[in-house]
């Protein structure tokens, strides 16, 4: 990573029009990783014992391990003492406030992001915790959620107000130990959201955290837990951007997700960070680690994507299948364009009687960027009656792109049923002249392509996602169909 | 209501077109006839604008509010959008959208256009079934996906459909007879008829004389190599059923 702070040029920002930089007082550590920095996180959020001890242990192994070069996505290995591990607004450090004290300039930048976060203002049926950088802002709506027993709050909220929760399931789904960037966010990680559904509750908003990285060398380590007691339900979004800079940028997070008996959580993403310019400089390191434990019997878990940003992508949302009859879906659709490179699937654990699970992934490749679609599907001994369906669909936008489909199976039980598709397919200067010639502008004509092959993930997002999800790719795509 | 002098079109490094003229009136319906290759389609497709076809001289024009307009200038949605329409030969596959998606997107940004508001959703639908009922096309036909696994025929069927729905004032049916039965060739054909008025024209891309039974041209013109070599009334059609192109080649 190098240290040059420059914002791209304005011509540039047409394309990416979260790419501006909010001026904030901020408090921040020194750049560089070591025992030390992860004490002082830990005495600046004044966290008890058992999240330091977690911390010391995850960075100690951390220690140990190496890089992982298996994906198909090519960069220079990252220089993790050249990271900043915390940067937060001032007066914000001491930890989260009421959301009427923010920093004017906050709410201003919240605005321009289209999340306001102002009494008046706010967005109804959406409860919102915004993280900024290595902390969480606040999250609204928390008074209404409180009625029903709903826990909705920063991580460094929750492990101040329900310790007890966060102690039982913190690193229950992705542990420590599991990979290197998981590693890494264990010792490090800021703040995140921490929601709790309780006991046959059906939460009537959708809950959401919307992150945003501002300061230049920061990596950003947030993360999410969230459980769904026995017969619950909830709707999880999540949105992030950052602003443009010449450099990379990491962001390492973490989410876990419960279900109890009968509960379901579906979580929905639109990613949208800064994914460099078109010769590739800049943009952030997406690394991130995401997994449900479908625990209880007819559990649900859904997790549905829309990657549209970063420059490089490594990412797998994952099902653990314990329950008997619990369920596991993967919804995705992810664009890489200019130099952009994704190596994006999920993981479906087939443990319990009678799991389902299903995978549908739209990849959209455009000009020079890699698309690789990367899925396990492993039938345990226990899973008698398992049944897996896996859809990989790749559209190639001009000839430079690439796209790859790494299915891997692994099946220990033979009652199981699998099922896998995949298409490659492009879209072709015929089937915009046909549409034009109809009378639709050509990015209408685009939109509508899109919007077709991308159909059967569209349909999964809450509508007002949907249809951000729609123009964001239209505009990702502008000028790159021949 | 379009006038083609001295047309002359490359594509790739090829001249297909090599000095066409043509003139259509409002109320006319024009035949155009010739063997393989000889830029039938090529025509259709510069008239609607196909970016991969090059006008290297000659002009186009059409009138837009009574006055001729360079074609050339305009995009193809745009030309689409003041009343040109072509029916594809082969009309190209659009997964995922349906049918009627499609033609509400289409019939609302002609609609935009002309400055009026878009047909609501229900209204659009009752709007759409009555044009298919017409063409005795299936309702459960909209829903399906924009040409997706449809026979020829039935695409074919289906070009004439966005052609009731958009009402254009110049219609170009590239080959729209071949791949259709007699049944649907009676279909289509009485289908066109009723779009028929004497305030559009239609152009007639074929191979063959049967649909001209059915269409009733009021000129017919021979495309060879590249250009009107004869232009008659419907006996024409009827002497080149009988003798084929040669003669008229020389």
């Amino acid at each position: 990573m190098t240290t040059d702070n420059e914002t791209t040029s304005p011509l540039a920002q047409r394309e990416y029009k979260y790419g501006f930089v909010s001026d904030v007082e901020t408090e921040e550590f020194p750049r560089g990783l070591s025992e030390d920095i992860v004490r002082r996180i830990s005495a600046v959020k004044n966290e008890p014992e058992f999240v330091l001890d977690f911390r010391l242990k995850a960075y100690r192994h951390w220690l140990t391990l190496t890089e992982p070069t298996w994906a198909q996505v090519e960069y220079p290995l990252v220089d993790f003492q050249a990271i900043q591990y915390y940067s937060a607004p001032k007066n914000k450090g001491d930890g989260p406030k009421s959301l009427s004290e923010i920093d004017p300039e906050l709410l201003a930048t919240f605005n321009r992001l289209g999340i306001p976060l102002g009494e008046q203002q706010r967005i109804s049926g959406v409860a919102v915790d915004v993280v900024f950088d290595s902390v969480s802002l606040g999250t609204t709506h928390q008074a209404e959620l409180e009625e029903l027993g709903v826990i909705f709050c920063s991580l460094s909220e929750a492990i101040q107000n329900h310790p007890e929760l966060v102690k039982k399931y913190l690193g229950k789904v992705v542990p420590y130990k599991d990979n290197y960037y998981a590693t890494l966010n264990s010792a490090v990680f800021t703040d995140g959201s921490f929601c709790y559904i309780p006991k046959g509750v059906r939460c009537p908003l959708d809950l959401s955290t919307y992150f945003r990285i501002n300061a230049a060398g920061t990596g950003q380590f947030e993360r999410t837990l969230l459980i769904a007691d026995s017969d619950s339900y909830v709707s999880y979004l999540e949105g992030c951007t950052a602003p443009q800079r010449d450099e990379n940028q990491l962001h390492a997070a973490v989410v876990e997700l419960i279900a109890m008996d009968n509960a379901q959580i579906k979580y929905s993403t639109v990613q949208n960070w800064y994914a460099g310019n078109a010769e590739g400089k800049g943009g952030i390191y997406n690394f991130v680690t995401k997994r449900g434990l479908c625990q209880g019997k007819n559990s649900r878990i859904s997790w549905t994507q829309v990657e549209a940003g970063s420059a490089i992508t490594w990412k797998y949302p994952s099902c653990i299948l314990q329950g008997d009859g619990s369920r596991g879906e993967f919804y995705s659709v992810a664009l890489t364009n200019n130099k952009m490179q994704a190596d994006t699937g999920t993981k479906m654990i087939h443990i319990g009687k009678n799991t389902k699970s299903r995978i549908i992934s739209k990849g959209i490749s455009a000009e020079e960027s890699s698309n690789t679609y990367r899925g396990l599907v492993k039938i345990m001994p226990s899973a008698e009656g398992a049944r897996n369906h896996s859809q990989c669909d790749s559209l190639l936008v001009g000839d430079k792109c690439s796209a790859n489909t790494y299915p891997y199976i692994e099946v220990k039980n033979n009652t199981a049923v699998i099922e896998h598709e995949a298409t490659t397919s492009k879209i072709s200067g015929e089937q915009i002249f046909y549409l034009k010639s109809r009378g639709l502008e050509e990015e209408q004509a685009i939109g509508l392509l899109l919007n077709g092959f991308c159909k059967e993930v569209f349909k999964e997002l809450p509508l007002e996602f949907s249809v951000e999800a729609v123009k964001l790719l239209e505009m990702k795509l502008e000028g790159s169909v021949g | 209501m379009l006038n083609i002098e001295n047309l002359h079109v490359r594509v790739e490094e090829k001249e297909v077109l090599k000095g066409l003229n043509l003139h259509i009136k409002a109320g006319e319906i024009h035949a155009i006839m010739g063997p393989n290759g000889s830029g039938k389609s090529t025509l259709s497709k510069v008239i609607a604008g196909h970016p991969e076809y090059t006008v290297t001289s000659g002009s186009i024009t059409y009138d837009v509010n009574f006055r001729p307009k360079n074609v050339l200038e305009m995009q193809p949605d745009e030309r689409a959008r003041n009343g040109l329409f072509l029916a594809f030969q082969y009309p190209v596959e659009i997964p995922g959208i349906p049918n009627v998606e499609f033609l509400r997107a289409a019939f609302n940004a002609v609609c935009k256009h002309q400055g009026v508001d878009p047909m609501e959703t229900k209204a659009f639908d009752a709007f759409v079934r009555e044009k298919a009922k017409m063409l005795e096309i299936d309702s459960s036909f909209l829903d399906r996906e924009l040409n997706v696994d449809l026979s020829g025929g039935e695409k074919k069927r289906n070009e004439i459909l966005q052609m009731a729905v958009l009402n254009p004032r110049l219609a170009l049916l590239d080959e729209t007879d071949s791949g259709l039965d007699v049944d649907s060739l009676r279909i289509v054909s009485e289908g066109v008829n009723k779009l028929k008025t004497e305030d559009n024209a239609i152009v007639m891309i074929t191979h063959y004389h049967r649909i001209l039974n059915y269409i009733k041209p009021d000129f017919v013109h021979v495309l060879a190599d590249g250009r009107i070599v004869r232009s008659g009334d419907v006996s024409l059609a009827l002497e080149i059923e009988d003798r084929g192109y040669d003669w008229l080649l020389n």
